[in-house]
């Protein structure tokens, strides 16, 4: 019995442990972290010879001072990682015990409480500083993009590159209808309705832009009847440019300068609320009988026409649906930034839509949530290398790309009930 | 009708450059079914490739090693440079094939596309962390070979431009020999007819997927030449605004015709001229590609493209 021997012995004694504990207990330890990150997380930070808490989990500060690596490492050990897994540790059988009275509740009364308890921890881990608050935000949506994205490329098998082109006009049509409608602005002049009715109308404006880009979504679906895969890529592509550059054209707009001004009313419970109610949403789709149409489209259009699927319907829905969602995502990213420009959704976008859907994985909801994050994450903690980060990140996807070609999380059905399941035999 | 002729002049010369570049997507699109999307960038590479060969070579005769009059030096210099990129150039787009394209040969052809986007973003980087982002041009002596224009019907045409327009058709023209009459273009064909059986015949697909690679390389570095003679400045960021748009030519041409991909390259050198010409210039993209969109949607293969059923392998 080496000391290699007992490690190992304690390391799988451990991983056996963790892997009882339920999603519940998870959530409770990130909680808890986010607690004691809050009480103990300014003083702890500075007695490891940190200026402020970590804004990413100390990956940017490992970047710009490697010498602060080691208290880095340390601030995460101590601060995540330890109550995380002591508390869903602890916790197991109670956690255990919990999830399986409340999933004898409808199954909405228990995601619900997941939901709060998520959107708790978010909450006070973005309440720290502004730029976590961003980061969030931003990673919110993107997951939001990168889902309705999977729905064309995944689930359909088509190589759509239009979806800056929807997120362009869904962020423009919120942008405008919260603008006109709400706020003073230079071009638009005085608001037409009360302000202070601004937020309740904000769904309204989400839901307009989405349904704009649906509308829009006509143009690359009908040629989608006739031609598939690369033709289709092209048209999608053409359809990328010609919104860009129409409004680059529209002066009504501010053309090529940008459109600002836009109230702050896409805050994180706003974000989270429209991530969640995608997630669900996009989830339900792909599993109803529409969404095994398009997988039936995808894996063979003549076979799936001969097994009675309507095929012209399930490309138009999945186009539609998809650009909806889209469509929603930019206005809240409108929102978010409170200024867009058509420069915003260019090749580069589309370019990182890309990037985070085949990063996470074709075909799969966990995927994309997973693909976002960690691009987002990995993104914003390498921009101390500046340039070098274009040559990290492309690396880092050719590598993915060669050894899994799906992505990382490819063709996993993602079911609720099973994720809020109580873990370990009873 | 001056006017218009000079727009003609223009556009043709706009066009010769799409044309370069479309060919090579479009060899890669034909051979091996996949998008080669670092394409635009390899076509970045080969201008600047051709500028440091030309700033080599002219400093070169400065320092007396080679001495001639300075126009026939000039010229050799040109000549030089267009074949050492263009040959140093395939090496650029056959690394591309080895690095980004031959591991994922039987993966989704989307994940080979995403690959080309990333190599793509990374020679870009490379360039601006290697150059920095101070912009580059060739140097004058080189830009202004031809520059002298001389009228004909009132339009003021250089010989540069027709120097570009003729260089870039007898090499698409050199190209459409190439891929119809010599065995290794059978071979080429073959594997863009069947992929499958070819291998089982003897062809080493290896070998002809990079052929495919350097050749449109080597094009594109003469596009690049022609680009930095035509439009003066060189930067990171060229490689995308122009192949992009000469990705859509390629397409537009149809799969795998080298002659449909440069009449398409042409075409859209015209489009784009001529909307900027009578209209806002800022509504060039847009025009350009509704025309695009219109195109495809109701002849959704391209002009010269056989109507093919792209067998999507996910």
């Amino acid at each position: 019995m080496g000391v290699r021997n007992t490690l190992k012995l304690w390391w799988s004694r451990l991983r056996g442990a963790l892997a009882q504990a339920p999603l519940l207990g998870w959530l409770l330890g990130a909680l808890l972290a986010v607690v004691v990150e809050l009480l103990v997380g300014a003083p702890l930070a500075q007695g490891l010879g940190m200026s402020k808490i970590p804004a990413l989990f100390g990956l940017t500060l490992m970047l710009e001072n490697p010498a602060l690596i080691p208290s880095a490492i340390a601030y995460v050990l101590l601060i995540y990682l330890l109550p995380v897994c002591l508390v869903a540790w602890l916790t197991t059988p109670l956690a255990n015990r919990v999830a399986a009275r409340l999933l004898r509740f409808p199954l909405g009364v228990s995601v619900v409480i997941h939901l709060a308890l998520l959107y708790a921890t978010l909450h006070l881990w973005s309440g720290v500083s502004l730029y976590r608050y961003d980061v969030l935000r931003y990673t919110l949506i993107a997951i939001m993009v990168t889902l309705s994205l999977n729905v064309v490329n995944g689930y359909m098998g088509e190589f759509s590159c239009s979806h800056p082109g929807f997120m362009a006009l869904g962020a423009y049509t919120a942008s405008v209808f919260t603008v006109v409608l709400f706020v003073q602005d230079n071009r638009f002049g005085p608001p037409l309705l009360p302000p202070a009715l601004g937020p309740f109308t904000f769904p309204i404006a989400l839901i307009l832009g989405g349904l704009v880009a649906a509308l829009s979504a006509l143009l690359v679906a009908i040629p989608s009847f006739r031609t598939r895969g690369d033709y289709l890529a092209v048209i999608s592509l053409a359809f990328m440019f010609i919104i860009k550059s129409l409004f680059e054209n529209l002066e009504v707009v501010g053309g090529a300068r940008g459109l600002g001004n836009q109230p702050d009313w896409a805050t994180l419970p706003v974000v989270f609320l429209c991530t969640v109610a995608c997630i669900w949403i996009i989830n339900n789709f792909v599993r109803s009988t529409l969404g095994k149409a398009m997988n039936a489209v995808r894996d063979g259009e003549l076979a799936a026409d001969a097994m009675t699927v309507n095929t012209r319907q399930t490309k138009m829905v999945a186009f539609l649906f998809a650009a909806f969602w889209a469509g929603v995502a930019g206005g809240l990213l409108a929102h978010v930034t409170r200024y867009v420009n058509p420069g915003t959704f260019d090749l580069k976008k589309l370019a990182e839509v890309l990037a985070m859907v085949y990063f996470g994985g074709l075909n799969s909801v966990v995927g994309s949530v997973v693909g976002a994050t960690t691009y987002n994450l990995l993104s914003e903690s390498l921009r101390p290398l500046q340039d070098f980060k274009w040559i990290i990140i492309p690396v880092l996807l050719i590598l993915v790309m060669v050894f899994r070609p799906t992505g990382l999380i490819a063709f996993k059905d993602f079911d609720i009930k099973t994720l809020l399941e109580p873990k370990g035999k009873r | 009708m001056s006017f218009f002729l000079q727009q003609v002049v223009n556009a043709l010369q706009l066009g010769s450059v799409y044309a370069l570049i479309a060919v090579g997507y479009s060899m890669v699109y034909g051979v091996l079914m996949l998008f080669n999307f670092a394409h635009g960038d390899v076509f970045m590479v080969g201008a600047y490739l051709s500028f440091f060969i030309s700033t080599g070579l002219l400093a070169l005769g400065t320092m007396g090693v080679i001495a001639l009059p300075s126009g026939v030096m000039l010229g050799l210099v040109l000549v030089l440079t267009l074949l050492i990129a263009m040959f140093l150039n395939s090496f650029v787009g056959m690394a591309v094939e080895r690095i980004g394209y031959r591991p994922l040969r039987e993966a989704p052809r989307a994940s080979a596309a995403i690959t080309g986007l990333m190599i793509g973003i990374i020679l870009e980087t490379g360039n601006l962390i290697l150059l920095g982002a101070q912009r580059r041009k060739f140097s004058d002596d080189l830009i202004s070979i031809g520059a002298q224009p001389f009228q004909l019907a009132g339009a003021s045409i250089t010989p540069k431009t027709i120097g570009i327009v003729l260089v870039s058709i007898l090499l698409m023209l050199i190209l459409h020999l190439f891929v119809r009459r010599s065995r290794w273009g059978m071979a080429m064909r073959a594997m863009a007819y069947d992929y499958v059986v070819v291998p089982l015949m003897g062809v080493p697909i290896n070998t002809i997927a990079l052929l495919t690679f350097g050749l449109g390389s080597a094009l594109a570095a003469a596009g690049g030449i022609s680009y930095g003679l035509a439009y003066i400045v060189l930067d990171p960021y060229m490689g995308v605004r122009f192949g992009w748009k000469s990705f859509v030519a390629a397409i537009l041409g149809g799969r795998g015709s080298v002659l449909g991909v440069g009449l398409a390259g042409f075409l859209l050198g015209f489009i784009e001229i001529f909307v900027a010409a009578f209209l806002p210039s800022t509504l060039r993209d847009l025009i350009a590609f509704s025309i695009v969109l219109l195109i495809l949607t109701f002849r959704p293969h391209g002009f010269f493209g056989e109507p093919y059923s792209a067998q999507l392998r996910l």
